[in-house]
């Protein structure tokens, strides 16, 4: 038993991913309260040098050929033997592409309890979630003995959790990782797409609110008169309304355009995370409750179809 | 012969004004519109009945007993599904892990070579139903899935990370994933269908054992968030909310 906070590193083909800054960050908070150390664990295959920049006391790196790239399987089965062995106070995962493949099973087969979707901790080691597509916080205490934890972006800044100075590094042991259910045969690249909307400065958003794949042609309309490029939100890409090059949020691109219009997009975490780089945002939702006007400078709340042909044809005027 | 099973989750509507109840620390569900976890569950359900039309087999959808299961079972029959089973137990007040150790016990009856279920639900507060349950059955499990093939004797299957890049994982069955999108838009019924399914098909109704809530963290206190600012509104008729709006684009420099 100990009171540290493990931190689960997320990298992918080399590249250490921003959550595992934010929770370093996390981490940080919440040893305070726990007066524990701050410690980052790094699955992966001559990867050592990834733990350069963390800001964390220690390090433990688990070497093996098979966590050089991420599978459910062998993460779970060096973790779970890692967090039996040493009964941290906490495990921070990413509520992410990998956080969430390992987490919620090494609760079950550990039978420990599993916060999810954590976005902050308080001075007082409570947790705070973020459910029901970012309408509800959910507190409460950091369960025990050890607590497993997934963490959504957006509490904490990634720079908080580097560092300039490298943390030591321990080596740690891995179990034997034989007879994997789960192996990686290969990686398909995206597909090279027409325009690069992280790179456009005017961005006219689509989202469930635009109901069909025909009214796509009327936020065209409005984009090609102001000279913008349409981008849209995950159920819109789903649907095949728009090309996957064209998704903003979480599965998709981060963007930071001068302006992001949004239509018919409720803001839920996922779609968030990736805009609010920009430089200002205009949402134009029916649902004066909706999140996307908690993270747009201005808001306009109408009917998309009461709207949309006016502003194009005012947009033409103007020029 | 694919033996395929869909867990589809019911959720509280998003759409309705959600509120907390008098202990602050839950969802006041007394007025809530049950429906499917539509994003992915849908998605889930679809995969399901692609994978029996290229690979044959049979599609056995569950959910649990809430209010709203029937319209979910009877949708899914209309689309293909052959069999349909609601769970009996009050699911309204459990959690993820009750539910997956519920269903597993149930599931595990029916030998299953593949479970889907939706990638996430927007409730999860104690991890994803998904890899909760794939542990509680022994089965591997992959989430974040857009694509499920069978490939001599194993599955492949496309793992989504950012920015669209895409992991082929081959996994050995049975095996649990959870699905973000099938290979296709769900499929639309028409209402006329799902009535005729309802002539057609029945409902199997099993008990759940008893609920082990345990695995979950206890709540406190629930709120909505305090926005830290928010927008300004543009008030009027659409053509003074144009004009307001194409005076904020010059003005940003955009026009
Ligand atoms: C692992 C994971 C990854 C994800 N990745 C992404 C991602 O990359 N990008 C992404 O966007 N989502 C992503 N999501 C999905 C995300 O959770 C939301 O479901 C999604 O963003 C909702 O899209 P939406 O706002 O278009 O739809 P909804 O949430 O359904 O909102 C539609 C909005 O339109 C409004 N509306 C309806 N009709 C009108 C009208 N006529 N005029 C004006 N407004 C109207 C409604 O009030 C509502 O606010 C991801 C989810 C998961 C679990």
């Amino acid at each position: 038993m100990s009171q540290d906070i493990y931190v689960v590193i997320e990298h992918l083909r080399g590249q250490v991913a921003d959550i595992s800054y934010t929770m370093l960050a996390a981490a940080r908070e919440l040893s305070r309260a726990t007066s524990g150390k701050v410690i980052a664990v790094l699955l992966g295959h001559n990867a050592k040098n990834l733990a350069r920049d963390f800001a964390a006391d220690q390090v433990l790196y688990l070497d093996h050929a098979s966590l050089a790239e991420f599978t459910s399987d062998a993460y779970q089965k060096a973790l779970a033997e890692l967090i039996s062995k040493d009964q941290p106070r906490a495990v921070l995962f990413g509520n992410t592409s990998i956080g969430a493949d390992v987490a919620s099973v090494l609760s079950m087969r550990l039978g420990l309890p599993l916060v999810n979707s954590c976005r902050s901790f308080t001075s007082e080691a409570k947790f705070i979630s973020q459910i029901c597509g970012g309408k509800i916080m959910a507190e409460g205490e950091l369960p025990s003995p050890t607590a497993l934890v997934t963490m959504v972006p957006g509490g904490y800044q990634p720079d908080q959790g580097k560092s300039v100075e490298s943390p030591p590094v321990t080596e740690s042991a891995v179990p034997a990782l034989e007879a994997l259910r789960v192996t990686l045969s290969k990686y398909i690249e995206p597909e090279s797409a027409d325009v690069d909307i992280s790179k456009e400065p005017l961005l006219i958003a689509v989202g469930r609110g635009i109901q069909n794949k025909d009214n796509i042609e009327l936020a065209d309309a409005l984009a090609q008169a102001i000279g913008g490029v349409v981008c849209a939100s995950r159920p819109v890409i789903d649907q095949g309304w728009l090309p996957t090059s064209r998704l903003v949020g979480k599965s998709g691109k981060h963007v930071k355009p001068k302006i992001y219009f949004a239509m018919g997009i409720s803001g839920a975490p996922e779609h968030v995370e990736a805009i609010t780089q920009s430089d200002t945002i205009i949402a134009v939702n029916t649902d004066p409750r909706a999140p996307i006007f908690n993270v747009a400078k201005y808001g306009v709340e109408m009917d998309i179809f009461e709207l949309v042909e006016t502003l194009t044809e005012t947009v033409k005027q103007a020029k | 012969m694919m033996n395929i099973v869909v867990l589809a989750k019911l959720v509280p509507d998003l759409v309705e004004e959600l509120t907390i109840d008098a202990s602050g620390a839950a969802l006041d569900l007394t007025f809530a519109r049950w429906i499917i976890n539509e994003l992915f569950d849908d998605h889930a359900i679809e995969q399901g009945i692609l994978l029996k039309e290229r690979s044959g087999g049979t599609v056995t959808v569950i959910a649990p007993d809430l209010e709203g299961a029937d319209d979910v079972l009877f949708t899914a029959a209309a689309k293909g599904a052959d069999r349909l089973i609601k769970v009996r137990s009050d699911f309204s007040a459990a959690n993820n892990h009750a539910v997956a150790r519920a269903f597993s016990a149930i599931i595990k009856g029916f030998q299953p070579d593949l479970i889907l279920t939706g990638v996430q639900a927007h409730n999860d507060l104690d991890g994803s139903a998904g890899p909760l349950l794939a542990e509680s059955l022994g089965l591997p499990y992959v989430g974040y899935v857009s694509g499920v093939a069978l490939a001599d004797g194993k599955f492949m299957v496309k793992k989504e990370y950012p920015g669209g890049l895409i992991a082929e994982m081959e996994v050995t069955l049975p095996a649990v994933f959870g699905i973000q999108a099938a290979e296709q838009p769900p499929r639309y019924v028409a209402v006329s269908k799902v009535r005729q399914a309802m002539k057609t098909s029945s409902i199997e109704e099993m008990d759940a054992s008893d609920l082990d809530l345990s695995g979950a963290p206890e709540i406190e206190r629930m709120f909505q968030p305090e926005a830290a600012a928010h927008a300004e509104m543009l008030e009027g008729t659409p053509e003074e909310v144009s004009a307001k709006l194409v005076a904020l684009f010059k003005e940003l420099g955009v026009l």
